[in-house]
């Protein structure tokens, strides 16, 4: 087990190291190095000043020694410029160049300086995750008991009247991605035009104009069911088909099984074989499956946070790569790269954890 | 060709029209999509035993429900010059984001009276424009996912059946493109400056040549034996494939027949990438449950080459799962191209795919919500169809 755990994460390093370069690669690309000159100098740059702004801001050389650099594993560039003044990766702007530390990159917690946010990487990224992980938590609670229960459901009688509907539903989520269904979602319950809103305030039902609010900005400084339940909603939906329907592939291949034939023929009641007999052994699959579902679920609070303005970690991901902020976007993609490998890596040992029958050498 | 279809006599020429009369209209507008569903569906109930695989989906309900939504939009896809009611990208009017049923302001004799479900921001016809945006979809999605799986197949044969060092290398692979996060990597990929870089064409000429890599083993590993077959299937393999690649890839088709917006090229080696690794760890399981069954064993026994044994021995018996996986990961791709779209990449603004539609639908979406709403709608209708037709398919052939 300690050797296998080991294994992996090496492999993990290895593949967080490819990863971050790649993404250091193409985020440092000539062009955009171009525009960020411009944008952090002045537009109207000539060709000239623009490659000497690269150098003296340490933006040249090798890919390689820059990425080192930013890893912190290389010792940072220093430059002085013609009027004496030394300025270097390390050295702030009142520092004495001589007290400087010499490597300052990731693995010194130097994650570099947003141009957009205009605050530290570490801050915004420390900022935006706390946002997210609340959403990420109120899905989870959402999302994981209803697609059990619906799996479970569906699983336990394969082929009953039952089985026909769950199965349609949770395909039917599984074909809504983010985007519909946070569109579809908004039209019905938040807009004061169309949907439910305009009868429930015909009614007097609601004092507001929507039942459901169409942003979820004010749920940054506190959470309300009416400001985070369509968010929630959203993302929720098009996970809960997907493990839905994996509990149920593993709740009818629990089902045939020989023990729980023997249990029903001993007399024991249906209600009492799927949750004593069936269920734990049902369960197995369906956790790896939660596990992988995170870095989907990535993707969605990408589009969602987009969606309804909610000012988390996908929302400062596209915001940094629309506004080509260079170091928040390395330090965006660290993040999200270690916490996909993380989670592979856990539904791995999970999956040894939970299930005696396997063996690893 | 409309004047087939009689006339409503209760849609008034100078009034909105109600949900009913909208409803009434596009059933109409749509008759083309109607005759060849109607075609398709006699013909296929009528041979559905001599057809194999595809005969049996007409055995199971959901297959069927499944297939009729598919069809309902390839259909829509071919006929679309026919059944739209306004060019997609001509401005109607002034009035912004017309309600579905409002009538076309200063309509020109022999135009279209209404817009069947309104207007977006530019009071352009949403009705056409998602018309035209299941034929951008419908064409881009099947091609990438068909690009995915020769390149997943390719790759995923000879590390299953060979394995060792080549398996642990392109599984490595396989697993990094996997660990990325697919926002961040379409956010890096598919952007203005990466074609600049010239980086989505070197991907394209490594992707683009499996494909060809693929067809001329599979012919080479047959007809080796009888030179004169061999040397035509491969020779016109070679011939259509790097002209077609020619122009794919660099853009530089001497007879300009094959050719591709930078663009274009550039979200669809995006999607391709994304999707192979899949198809790859997919495949590469397959292989390695067939490779022990006694039929392999016996053509290693008559000598036969590994090429032949993948490809002609253990492919066509890894197909159902393939295929089923086929139809799954069509509508996977259609979100990614909805969800590049949603995010404005690698697209046109005023492109009239699903995605960007949407995207540029939700800016006033808890006002008027058609605009966005009825992409929404078509492409999740597109996506349960295929679902639903995998469903079907993966049942169907459980059976036998």
């Amino acid at each position: 087990m300690l050797a296998f755990v080991i294994r992996r994460l090496g492999v993990m390093l290895v593949t967080a190291l490819v990863l971050t370069f790649v993404v250091f690669y193409l985020t440092n690309l000539a062009p955009n190095l171009e525009k960020l000159a411009r944008s952090e100098g002045s537009v109207r740059m000539t060709d000239a000043a623009v490659a000497s702004w690269l150098d003296e801001h340490g933006h040249t050389g090798s890919v390689f020694y820059r990425y080192a650099e930013w890893l912190g594993a290389a010792p940072g560039w220093v430059r002085t410029d013609e009027k004496g003044v030394t300025r270097g990766l390390c050295i702030g702007q009142r520092d004495d160049p001589a007290l400087a530390p010499k490597r300052c990159g990731i693995f010194q917690g130097n994650w570099g300086f947003s141009t957009v946010f205009k605050k530290t990487v570490l801050y915004s990224l420390g900022k935006s995750m706390a946002a997210t992980g609340w959403l990420m938590l109120a899905v989870m609670l959402v999302m994981v008991p209803i697609a059990l229960v619906i799996g479970v459901l569906a699983g336990m009688r394969e082929g009953s009247r039952t089985d026909r509907v769950l199965s349609t539903f949770s395909i039917a989520t599984s074909a809504t991605p983010e985007y519909v269904s946070g569109v579809i979602l908004v039209a019905l319950l938040a807009s004061p035009a169309t949907g439910l809103s305009p009868l429930l305030a015909q009614w007097g039902w609601i004092g507001k104009k929507t039942l459901f609010m169409g942003t979820a900005t004010s749920a940054m400084d506190h959470i309300t069911f009416w400001n985070f339940g369509l968010p929630v909603a959203t993302i929720a939906l098009y996970g809960v088909g997907y493990i839905a329907r994996m509990t149920r592939a593993s709740m009818t291949e629990v089902m045939t099984q020989q023990y729980i034939r023997t249990a029903r023929l001993k007399g024991v009641s249906f209600r009492q074989v799927v949750l004593r007999h069936a269920l734990r052994n049902a369960m197995i699959a369906p956790f790896t499956v939660i596990m992988l579902q995170f870095p989907y679920l990535l993707n969605g609070v990408v589009i969602t946070e987009t969606l309804f303005n909610y000012k988390g970690f996908g929302w400062m991901l596209v915001t940094a790569a629309g506004n080509n902020d260079i170091e928040m976007l390395l330090g965006a993609s660290v993040v999200a790269v270690i916490f996909v490998l993380l989670t592979q890596l856990i539904s791995d040992i999970g999956y040894v954890f939970l299930n005696p029958r396997i063996r690893l050498g | 060709m409309s004047s087939l279809i009689p006339e409503f006599g209760w849609a008034d020429m100078s009034e909105p029209l109600s949900w009913a009369a909208i409803f009434g209209l596009m059933a109409k507008q749509f008759w083309p999509v109607w005759v060849a569903l109607a075609v398709t569906f006699a013909l296929s109930f009528r041979f559905k035993r001599r057809l194999g695989l595809y005969g049996k989906l007409f055995d199971s309900p959901v297959a069927i429900v499944g297939f009729a939504i598919v069809m309902f939009w390839v259909f829509t896809a071919i006929f679309a010059n026919v059944i739209m009611t306004f060019d997609p990208l001509a401005q109607l009017g002034s009035v912004k984001n017309p309600l579905p049923g409002a009538v076309v302001p200063d309509g020109v004799e022999g135009q279209y009276k209404w817009f069947l479900l309104g207007g977006d921001h530019l009071a352009r016809d949403v009705f056409s424009r998602m018309v035209m945006g299941a034929r951008q979809v419908l064409i881009i999605a099947p091609a990438a996912t068909t690009f995915a799986f020769l390149v997943g197949i390719t790759l995923g044969l000879p590390a299953g059946y060979i394995g060792g060092r080549l398996d642990t290398a392109l599984s490595f692979l396989a697993n990094l493109v996997l660990a990325f996060p697919v926002i961040l990597l379409f956010y890096l990929l598919v952007t203005p400056e990466i074609r600049n870089t010239g980086i989505p064409v070197v991907l394209a000429a490594v992707l683009f040549l499996i494909p060809i890599a693929f067809f001329a083993i599979l012919f080479q590993s047959r007809f080796h034996t009888s030179p004169n077959k061999r040397n035509l299937y491969v020779g016109i393999t070679l011939v259509l494939g790097l002209w077609a690649y020619s122009g794919l890839a660099f853009n530089a088709d001497p007879l300009g027949v094959w050719g591709m917006d930078p663009n274009l090229l550039n979200v669809f080696v995006s999607v391709v990438f994304v999707n192979a690794p899949t198809v790859f760890r997919i495949v590469r399981g397959i292989v390695m449950d067939i490779k022990s069954r006694d039929y392999v064993a016996a053509g290693q026994t008559r000598g036969e080459k590994a090429w032949y044994i993948m490809l002609w021995e253990i492919l066509p018996n890894a197909r159902g799962p393939l295929i089923v996986d086929y139809c799954l990961r069509i509508g996977y791709t259609t979100i990614l191209l909805g969800t590049l779209g949603f995010f404005g990449l690698g697209v046109t603004p005023e492109s009239p795919d699903w995605g960007s539609t949407i995207n540029a639908g939700r800016k006033l979406l808890s006002m008027v919500p058609h605009p966005a709403v009825v992409p929404a709608l078509a492409l999740m209708s597109l996506v349960l169809g295929l679902n639903l037709l995998a469903d079907g398919l993966r049942e169907e052939s459980l059976k036998d």
